[in-house]
């Protein structure tokens, strides 16, 4: 599988993050799977006029190419133009070089939640008229149009995450590779269910907090982040803390909120990203699945039942009180 | 007299163009265009203050931690407020490993690659070079990107994960460490100077870190030939590199690793002798960028950012930053030299500082950092708090200077009724590849590429190659 790689709007934090990779050398692993990278703009060593000529065959259809990996977001202004990147060396808007090249890939992937939704960049007046592949926000659309289909027949894959874990970019690529993912395998915003089946919520090393809602109030507290501190990990789509990062972390590990960043538009939450909002003193965003009055019920009544270790460890940096062990009949 | 738009050139991050006007086979000059706007500082505008810990490292994937590092600082100087020893300890642990990440990411990744291209062919060093540093598929990734991964674990760590991490605030970090992750911490940087000291440099680190003049450097990369460092240095004395790719202009940090008593690192300026660095003294013009001109150049503390696509004597996103009106260099070149280390001042004294004298920088900051982090995740105290709280207040102005591994990173915020009012953001590479200012006076890049060779049918020459990615350019970070 030949892989053709294009940064727009965005940081390069999906592949900085790609890099990061564990389970063994990333390229090895690449290789090994048939995975060949025909342009990728932070490792090939072609350059300038070579890169150049490298795709300008792939758009003519002379380079052969299976998977147009897309990072960052689409930006089409000024006022349609897309002159806010003109890629270097070519004098022609990025948008024109990802329609071109889209047209003839196999597998279009967006790497990232700016080339999936828009992302950060799409942020406050969105300066840039910034947005995904097909995907403006949570409406659908995008550069290339709800109808597009990439020549295999998915719409574009959304490898959705701010940045992207390692692992969602390499599996995503060795499932493509082997043939093995089908339009089944992608959820309602066509992102790869091998991650988003799950909530950050799940496995959150947080949880006995969350039962009893026992929160934290101030960075550095222990406690669960739902109640004050912004979180949104019973919300949130995403494997965060099933599949570590970085060996062994974790937004909510790290002790700062979940910001919901595998979701589109999450870059405009409507309220300060790390303050809860709340109504009658209840947080507006409940966990996803769960009534609101068995939320409220279940709430009072398990902080009435919060064991006092629980309580207290919730607003302090470190443990103060530890499970004992338990007593003989 | 020709032109050559080099581009896309890649293996920087981000995407940029390199415009060289030809005459007499050699550049007679440069223009650096940086060609993708987001518009970051307007997006900020009328943000809640803490969010911009949201936004601000998202402008950049490499520089991350610097991002949040830079508006930590600008936002704890408007609270008024300064995080506790561990705070300060974790902070310094989780800049420097993403400095430390970056350089020998540089140097493995986006900078060694082009001395395996086929035009050095009938070098002696070629094939060993080659076999070693192909992109991709050279051997050297593959020892070094597990041992990246591996180091990678601290910021697991020290600040959940990398990049993009919301640790780093205003009074401090957000994860306490205990006494099992300040071991393994420990852990993880014992590992990744065993693979420093066996592969990069196959010496000890505070070997390396001491040695003083380029004729000691020279003996050193003798008796280490076969060391990746080695190789750089063989590569580079056949090529001459020293002499190659000096801007000619002073040199700019603003200092790194803060202290009980002021950083590690200072900060200051060195124009062939040490001075002060004044803050104040910092203007962007932005008369061939492509923004609404200023009636001149503004500070960043009431500087602006709209962007227009028409303007005739633009040719890039990127602003001009000037200090006190004049140019300057910044990365680790610069950070050495204002530290005060010998090896770096005898390579400017010799050659002005070019292509070697950056790269050789940079691992003699790896050969520093790792050794100073070993006593910085010594000196944390498991139990003891690492952030203090403190409250925002509704009009306030704050800055933060900091140095990313590619030099220094200033953020300029003011805060009127709660809400930011203005953000202003001068990175490195802005610094590094400025434009022409409304002086005429090209930028840093644009300098060091005057008079480089170019041969008949050269398309990209490598020796242009080599100037421009021995900045380490972040062109995400230089318009964002």
């Amino acid at each position: 599988m030949k892989l053709v790689w294009l940064q727009s709007g965005g940081c390069g934090g999906c592949t900085l993050s790609w890099l990061g990779s564990e389970w063994g050398s990333l390229f090895a692993t690449l290789a090994d799977a048939g995975i060949e990278i025909v342009w990728h703009p932070s490792i090939s060593e072609a350059c300038a006029d070579e890169s150049l000529a490298i795709l300008e065959a792939c758009v003519d259809g002379t380079q052969p190419f299976d998977v147009l990996c897309i990072e960052g977001s689409l930006l089409r202004g000024p006022a349609g133009s897309g002159r806010f990147h003109v890629m270097a060396g070519t004098g022609r808007p990025m948008i024109e070089w990802v329609r071109l090249l889209a047209a003839r890939a196999q597998h279009v992937v967006a790497m990232g939640s700016c080339a999936a939704f828009g992302g950060v960049t799409a942020a406050g007046i969105n300066p840039t008229d910034a947005c995904g592949l097909q995907y403006d926000g949570a409406n659908p659309g995008g550069l290339l149009g709800t109808p597009f289909r990439a020549g295999a027949g998915l719409p574009v894959v959304n490898v959705s995450g701010c940045p992207t874990h390692p692992d969602w970019v390499t599996e995503t690529l060795l499932s493509l590779a082997r043939g093995e993912m089908e339009a089944g395998d992608l959820d309602e915003l066509a992102r790869p269910r091998f991650y988003t089946d799950v909530l950050v919520h799940h496995g959150c090393n947080r949880n006995e907090f969350y039962e009893f809602k026992a929160s934290a109030e101030k960075a550095g507290d222990q406690g669960c982040l739902m109640e004050h501190m912004g979180c949104k990990g019973t919300q949130a789509h995403a494997d965060c803390n099933q599949r570590p990062w970085n060996g062994s972390g974790s937004c909510t590990s790290g002790g700062y909120a979940c910001i919901s960043c595998t979701e589109p538009a999450f870059e405009e939450p409507g309220h300060p990203f790390t303050s809860t909002p709340k109504v009658a003193g209840i947080p507006i965003g409940l966990p996803l699945d769960m009534p609101k009055a068995w939320f409220v019920a279940l709430a009072a009544l398990s902080k009435s039942a919060t064991p006092a270790r629980v309580r207290q460890n919730a607003t302090t940096d470190h443990i103060i009180r530890w499970p004992r062990p338990a007593k003989k009949p | 007299m020709t032109r050559l738009i080099v581009g896309p050139f890649n293996r920087v991050e981000g995407d940029l163009e390199v415009i060289l006007d030809v005459a007499d086979g050699a550049v007679r000059e440069a223009r650096v265009k940086s060609s993708l706007y987001r518009g970051f500082e307007q997006i900020l505008q009328g943000k809640a203050p803490l969010d911009a810990l949201v936004f601000v490292p998202r402008i950049c994937g490499i520089c991350s931690v610097s991002q949040s590092a830079a508006a930590s600082q600008a936002l704890a100087s408007a609270m008024g407020i300064k995080p506790p020893d561990n705070g300060r300890l974790a902070a310094n642990l989780i800049q420097a490993s993403e400095n430390v990440a970056d350089h020998v990411t540089h140097f493995y990744l986006f900078f060694m690659p082009d001395f395996a291209r086929d035009c050095y062919k009938s070098q002696p060093w070629w094939h060993a070079t080659s076999g070693r540093f192909k992109a991709v598929t050279g051997s050297a990734a593959g020892d070094f990107l597990p041992a990246r991964a591996g180091w990678m674990r601290a910021m697991g760590l020290l600040a959940g994960k990398w990049p993009h991490t919301l640790t780093l605030q205003p009074g401090g970090s957000t994860h306490p460490i205990n006494a099992s992750e300040r071991l393994r911490l420990l852990r993880v940087l014992r590992e990744f100077r065993a693979f420093l000291e066996r592969i990069t440099f196959g010496d000890t680190l505070e070997t390396v870190a001491a040695i003083t003049s380029a004729n000691e450097l020279a003996s050193w990369a003798e008796r280490h030939a076969g060391s990746d460092f080695g190789l750089f240095l063989r590569a580079s004395q056949a090529l001459n590199l020293r002499a190659l790719g000096h801007a000619g202009v002073a040199f700019m940090s603003y200092g790194a690793y803060e202290q009980p008593n002021g950083r590690w690192w200072p900060a200051g300026v060195w124009a062939g002798g040490p001075a002060l660095l004044d803050p104040t003294q910092i203007a962007e013009d932005v008369s061939h960028a492509w923004y609404a001109d200023a009636e001149a150049p503004l500070p960043p503390q009431r500087g602006s950012t709209l962007p227009i696509a028409d303007k005739d004597a633009a040719y890039t996103w990127c602003k001009a930053p000037r200090l006190g009106g004049e140019v300057v260099e910044t990365g680790a070149l610069a950070r050495q030299l204002v530290a005060g280390h010998p090896l770096a001042h005898d390579l400017v004294a010799r050659d002005g500082g070019g292509v070697e004298a950056r790269v050789v920088a940079r691992l003699l900051e790896v050969a520093r950092l790792v050794p100073a982090m070993e006593t910085w995740a010594e000196a944390l105290r498991p139990g003891e708090p690492f952030s203090v709280a403190g409250e925002l207040p509704a009009e306030a102005e704050g800055m933060g200077l900091v140095e990313a591994a590619r030099g220094s990173l200033g953020h300029w915020l003011s805060i009127r009724r709660g809400r930011l009012h203005n953000y202003q953001i001068i990175a490195p590479t802005t610094w590094n590849f400025s434009p022409r200012d409304s002086a005429g006076r090209p930028g840093a890049l644009e300098r060091a590429l005057v008079g480089v060779p170019v041969g008949e049918g050269e398309k990209a020459p490598a020796s242009v190659q080599h100037i421009v990615r021995s900045f380490d350019p972040c062109m995400v970070c230089t318009v964002h």
